[in-house]
């Protein structure tokens, strides 16, 4: 992608109406804190001191975070293997996360699970998953279960590019609009699946497009922009919660680095990485946020120190926490029943 | 003999295969370069065969699995990469419900000359969804075979004949075993699936063994051997056809039995091979028949959790040397 010179420097544009000072120095803090903390587990896994896959989401953060921003209590997300910045958005603890790429019973799931599978059930976040497309039909069930529980609880469906191309997808979509649930799909498209290009994986790359056969409001937002994403995630929310069905939101994202720490990324193009990194939605936001009058300098560094500080205590945090005994492997499998089918 | 890796070796069928016959295909997800697959098994092939031949497909495993079915009724001998067996999952109806079912519902009028590559196993912390030994599912179906090679020379030998074969073939490699090297001949060579093979002779103890655990069965043959005792190795090398004949055999000569296998141990593929011997052997036997399977949980994600699950030479001498010794 080439970057114009006024692409480069994004218009700041005017205040949006409906957030608040407090609000918007939230979603950049809480941007800033998934930043940092990505940066913080690549740095301690190629150190060796995580083990496994590590995803990684440097360049989304505005997606999660404009979503999250845009849900309250009760509600419920399903993420992806890249789910770090969707779960820290919802509410996760950097602290219990870190335990958990550390294998320690602290962890979110207690060293079962690690990166591609943290969950925190208190908070509505019934998992990331190592299945592409995977959380599409969970997040439907969630959703119906809103529905039928007589909530106005809402549901947000994390999804990649990628997942587009499975039947789960698909059958999510239909089911969704057939039984009108209080569903939101956000695509964070961020031009890749692993190794392929995105317009290599489709006839039809209108992701809108292709929701609306299914007969729901869909959009393409600038996943770049926070605001942008917010404002698109709360139309949403406003009509599910309204009892007016699902809704669709591809947000155009992108991932500064490889598929994987480890992934040289040889098939991203380095003119096209180096213009969207051009966009980074942090210093976007705080660019706005100083333009606006919400935010100084102090207090830019201020947040910025915390950050660092709350990353430090969760490292320090994880690494004291005990690993589980090796034995634990064996529970958790029922809850009727252990590993051998003995009752409990 | 040269030496090369099982990934090498995996390459080398592929290449000659696809060199042979032009009606060979490649399918699955960033199998072309310069990804080259997640395994990089395919790694070179697209430029030497292009895109048409080495078919990157979207993330659509019942998809291109299915494509693959359709293809392969049809003249064309399509070898489909699923990148790990926990995805097959996502392809469970076209594999066992349509490639392994069209011949016989249609009056064998059909011919599946499908390959379907994928790999399986613990050992990188990779979790529940991503770690997983599913052999025991396909060998369950009817009207599918199932390779699982341990080694270089049998990955190749048994790559190429899967490819030549009529049949719908699962072909289940092992993460850890792509860097693994071993002796492999510069010339074409084929190797006969039911046809098992005696790893390390020996007379006190067989260790019935599969992909990884062969490996350490060997090792456990080592630690055993300092102390006496004499254990030999047996590897199917395809789950079906099963070579019951070569394992009885050593059975009857060693008197006793451990089946060992890195999937977990409930309705695991070792259930089958114990129970054939039982039927088949079961005067012979002079100690219980024992496995030495992963515990029946997923696959945890902590390395130590992990390593708790997974099958070491330690476990297999232990529970060979306590046999031996009466006390089992
Ligand atoms: C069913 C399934 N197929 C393949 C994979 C391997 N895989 C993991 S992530 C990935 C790419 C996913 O792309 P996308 O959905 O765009 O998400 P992104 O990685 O870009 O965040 C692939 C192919 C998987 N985990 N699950
Ligand atoms: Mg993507």
């Amino acid at each position: 992608m080439t970057q114009t010179a006024a692409e480069r420097e994004e218009p700041v544009g005017s205040p949006p109406q409906d957030l608040s000072g407090e609000q918007l120095r939230w979603m950049y803090r809480r941007m800033l804190l998934i930043r940092e903390f990505e940066n913080t587990a690549q740095i301690r896994f190629e150190a060796g001191e995580i083990a496994g896959f590590l995803h990684l989401s440097q360049g989304q953060e505005a997606v999660p975070v404009g979503t999250c921003a845009a849900l309250r209590e009760g509600d419920t997300i399903t993420s992806t293997h890249r789910g770090h910045g969707d779960v820290i958005a919802k509410g996760c603890d950097v602290k219990r996360m870190f335990a958990e790429l550390y294998g320690r019973t602290t962890g979110y799931c207690k060293g079962k699970g690690g990166s591609m599978h943290i969950a925190d059930f208190s908070q509505g976040i019934i998992g990331a998953n190592g299945i592409v497309s995977g959380g599409l039909p969970i997040a439907l069930g969630a959703a119906l279960s809103c529905q039928m529980r007589n909530t106005d609880h809402v549901t947000v469906c994390f999804f990649g590019d990628g997942a587009t191309a499975e039947g789960g997808f698909h059958e999510a979509l239909n089911l969704s609009t057939l039984w009108q649930v209080p569903l939101i799909f956000v695509c964070q498209n961020n031009l890749y699946g692993l190794s392929q290009p995105w317009e290599e994986t489709a006839f039809q790359c209108d992701l809108p497009e292709r929701a609306r056969t299914y007969h729901m409001p869909a959009e393409c937002v600038d996943g770049m922009d926070v605001i942008t994403v917010y404002g698109a995630v709360a139309r949403a929310v406003n009509r599910a919660r309204r009892g007016e069905g699902p809704s669709f939101i591809e947000a155009k994202t992108y991932r500064f680095l490889g598929h994987y720490v480890g992934d040289p990324a040889t098939y991203m193009d380095q003119e096209e990485r180096e213009g969207w990194r051009k966009r980074d939605p942090i210093p976007r936001l705080g660019r706005q946020l100083r333009e606006w009058g919400y935010l100084t300098d102090e207090e830019a560094a201020q947040i910025r120190a915390e950050v660092e500080e709350e990353l430090q205590a969760g490292i320090e945090f994880a690494k004291s926490s005990p690993k589980p005994p090796a034995a634990d492997a064996l529970s958790d499998v029922y809850v009727h029943f252990d590993h051998h089918g003995e009752p409990r | 003999m040269r030496e090369i890796t099982y990934r090498e070796a995996l390459r080398e069928a592929l290449r000659e295969e696809m060199e042979r016959d032009e009606t060979v295909f490649l399918m699955g997800e960033d199998i072309a370069d310069p990804f080259g697959s997640a395994y990089k098994v395919t790694l070179g092939l697209s430029p030497q065969f292009g895109t048409e031949r080495v078919r990157q497909t979207p993330i659509s495993e019942q998809g291109f699995v299915g494509a693959g079915v359709g293809a392969a009724v049809t003249g064309m001998r399509p070898v489909v990469e699923i990148m790990y067996i926990d995805f097959a999952t996502m392809a469970m109806d076209q594999i066992a419900n349509q490639a392994a079912k069209l011949r016989y519902m249609s009056g064998g009028q059909a011919k599946v000359p499908l390959v379907i590559r994928t790999q399986g196993g613990p050992g990188r912390s990779s979790a529940a969804q991503h770690a997983q030994s599913l052999e025991a599912w396909f060998a369950h179906i009817p009207g599918l075979l199932v390779a699982m090679p341990s080694t270089p020379y049998d990955a190749k030998g048994l790559l190429k004949t899967a490819i030549r074969l009529d049949d719908p073939v699962v072909f289940i490699e092992q993460k850890l075993l792509y860097n693994t090297e071993g002796p492999v001949p510069e010339e074409e060579y084929t190797l006969p699936f039911g046809e098992a093979d005696v790893k390390r002779e020996g007379s006190d103890c067989t260790v019935v063994a599969t992909s990884m655990t062969v490996l350490k069965a060997l090792k456990a043959a080592d630690i055993l051997e300092r102390e006496g005792i004499s254990v030999e190795v047996v590897d199917p090398r395809t789950l079906f056809p099963l070579d019951i004949e070569t394992i009885t055999a050593s059975v009857c000569k060693t008197s006793r039995v451990v089946v060992t296998h890195e999937a977990v141990e409930r309705c695991g593929f070792g259930a089958e091979i114990v129970a054939q011997i039982a039927q088949t052997a079961f005067g012979y036997i002079d100690a219980p028949i024992q496995r030495v399977c992963a515990p029946s949980v997923p696959p945890p994600f902590a390395q130590h959790m992990e390593a708790f699950t997974m099958i070491d030479e330690h476990k297999i001498a232990d529970r060979v040397r306590r046999l031996v010794t009466g006390e089992l």
